[in-house]
């Protein structure tokens, strides 16, 4: 903990240079679709180390496409995506996306696989991913078997198996019930305290955002921008206690203005 | 006491009536022959049908074997060619806008009518074959083709964002999502083969040097045997059940583990 700490005063310092280079700098980023939307207009963003950077907007701001850049899912049409050292990620898809006709341990070996490791070499990782998101003993389950909550866990786990720099989530939780999805948020909490993993997450819920992040760019659309960004200390014990603090109320009612602001002052649809 | 008596009000009702229906169909057919006193050249009572086959069983064996092995060839010629053809659209797509029109007019013609002309160019046994093959090639092939295209788009991204090779992302991704499409594929395809082969043979007719059973049921019509007519025709089915069964349970074994389609729904 004292070391995230530190980690966290490292960037504010930098600003003006010197040595915390972000893990990935995003600069004057535009995206346009061929059928002319321009989905994002000059995006300047970093991704800082060990933080839990949200990206928080209306649907069609363009949230996934600034993460599907940073994967290299797509390209920019103009703008630098710079990562520093080699790309190392994992992606987090909406859905759970794992193959059906695998078992939960096929599916979370296979970015493993992919990279040439068999599977008996896989095993202590795979394991060790699945106890990270509570599934051990789940391996010879097949994904039709598990309920969604338990899904999206393999799909966690399937990202994390590798050891990625930073992992992505783009809306990961958005098709779950609101008990399995509060359940997952501080499951994800827990986990990024205990690997001091690296994660931006996609959401359009602001409450979500201020409960699980320690920064909030928030995103306004056509063109699809960031419009604010918002620090929620990092320190801060995340519990039902935080959800009903004052500190959590403000942040939320300063990330919902800016929102707000950033639709055109209409009314929250 | 409750859970056993509807247990057994569903073995009723899912085995049991079904089979009580067909042994009264099977019985009133035998009565009606019986009490009529019709002439077994007009309709033969089922007893005198199974006397037949049993009396002919050599010949009709026989005949049994030629077709289902010609139904069996045409089906691994339409397997092996369908298979390849689609994983050939699949490597490069301005193949299969070359190639669909020539199945699809494979398809669309009735096979009876390219019968004659194949008579014409083939030995009679090899234009059975190729017309077997021919009506069970296009449902394995245009399935398969869809089952490679329809892989999960999402998984797509992911093994791009892994650096998996063409060759990976074929074994570990296309062919398993096209599994569920070619068995389907299979299962027509399975069907269509016999029929293929059935109506080639009524075609080459006397011209024939084929001794299947549907040219079994030609010359016992010269002849007016039509118990033994009914005989072949009753194999024929039985094959043709028999097909769809096999490729039944070979999907069920393959798929049941994760496919939808294989699901025994829970109440």
């Amino acid at each position: 903990m004292p070391a995230e700490a530190g980690e966290r005063a490292a960037p504010m310092l930098s600003e003006g240079g010197g040595g915390g280079v972000p893990l990935v700098s995003l600069r004057g980023v535009s995206k346009a679709f061929k059928s002319g939307t321009i989905a994002l207009e000059n995006v300047d963003l970093d991704i800082r180390d060990g933080e839990l950077l949200t990206l928080l907007g209306p649907s069609g701001c363009g949230k996934s496409t600034v993460l599907r850049i940073v994967a290299g899912l797509t390209g920019s049409n103009s703008g630098e995506v710079k990562w520093r050292g080699q790309p190392s990620l994992g992606f987090v898809f909406q859905e759970p996306t794992l193959a059906p006709w695998s078992n939960v341990f096929d599916n979370v070996w296979l970015p493993m696989r992919l990279k040439g490791v068999s599977r008996s070499e896989a095993k202590q990782r795979v394991a060790e991913a699945l106890a990270s998101v509570g599934l051990t003993g789940f391996e010879k389950a097949y994904p039709r078997e598990l309920s969604g909550g338990m899904k999206m866990r393999v799909s966690i786990a399937r990202a994390l198996v590798l050891k990625p720099a930073l992992l992505l989530m783009d809306e990961p939780f958005a098709a779950l019930d609101e008990i399995t999805r509060a359940k997952l948020n501080d499951d994800l909490l827990k986990l990024r305290a205990q690997s001091g993993a690296t994660i931006v997450f996609v959401t359009h819920s602001v409450y979500e955002s201020v409960y699980l992040s320690t920064r909030i760019a928030v995103m306004g659309a056509r063109p699809g921008r960031v419009v604010a960004e918002i620090e929620v200390d990092p320190l801060a014990h995340r519990d039902e206690d935080f959800r009903l603090s004052k500190y959590y109320a403000e942040r939320a009612r300063e990330a919902s203005a800016a929102l707000h602001l950033a639709m055109g002052g209409a009314p929250c649809a | 006491m409750r859970m056993s008596r509807s247990l057994s009000r569903s073995t009723f009702e899912d085995y049991l009536f079904p089979a009580l229906m067909l042994v009264i169909a099977v019985a009133s057919w035998e009565l009606y022959v019986r009490v009529e006193h019709v002439p077994s050249f007009m309709l033969p009572a089922p007893s005198a049908i199974a006397k037949t086959l049993w009396q002919d069983w050599p010949t009709l064996r026989d005949s049994l074997i030629v077709t289902l092995s010609i139904t069996c060839e045409a089906l691994v010629a339409a397997v092996v060619g369908g298979v390849s053809l689609a994983l050939l659209f699949h490597a490069w797509r301005p193949l299969e806008r070359a190639f669909f029109p020539f199945a699809v007019v494979m398809q669309v013609t009735p096979v009876i009518s390219i019968a004659p002309l194949l008579l014409v160019y083939l030995s009679s046994g090899a234009a059975v074959l190729v017309c077997a093959f021919l009506v069970a090639f296009f449902p394995i092939l245009s399935n398969t083709a869809l089952g490679l295209a329809a892989a999960d788009h999402n998984l797509i991204e992911l093994f791009e964002l892994y650096g998996a090779s063409r060759w990976k992302q074929l074994w570990l991704l296309r062919l398993p999502s096209a599994l569920p499409y070619f068995l389907g594929g299979l299962r027509i395809g399975g069907g269509l083969s016999l029929i293929g082969a059935i109506v080639a043979e009524i075609a080459a007719g006397s011209a024939g040097s084929g001794s299947g059973l549907a040219y079994r049921i030609m010359e016992s019509g010269f002849r007016l045997n039509i118990p033994r007519m009914f005989a072949a025709l009753f194999l024929i089915s039985i094959t043709g059940i028999a097909i769809f069964v096999f490729f039944t349970i070979l999907s069920w074994a393959l798929l049941h583990r994760w496919h939808d389609s294989a699901r025994t729904r829970e109440t």
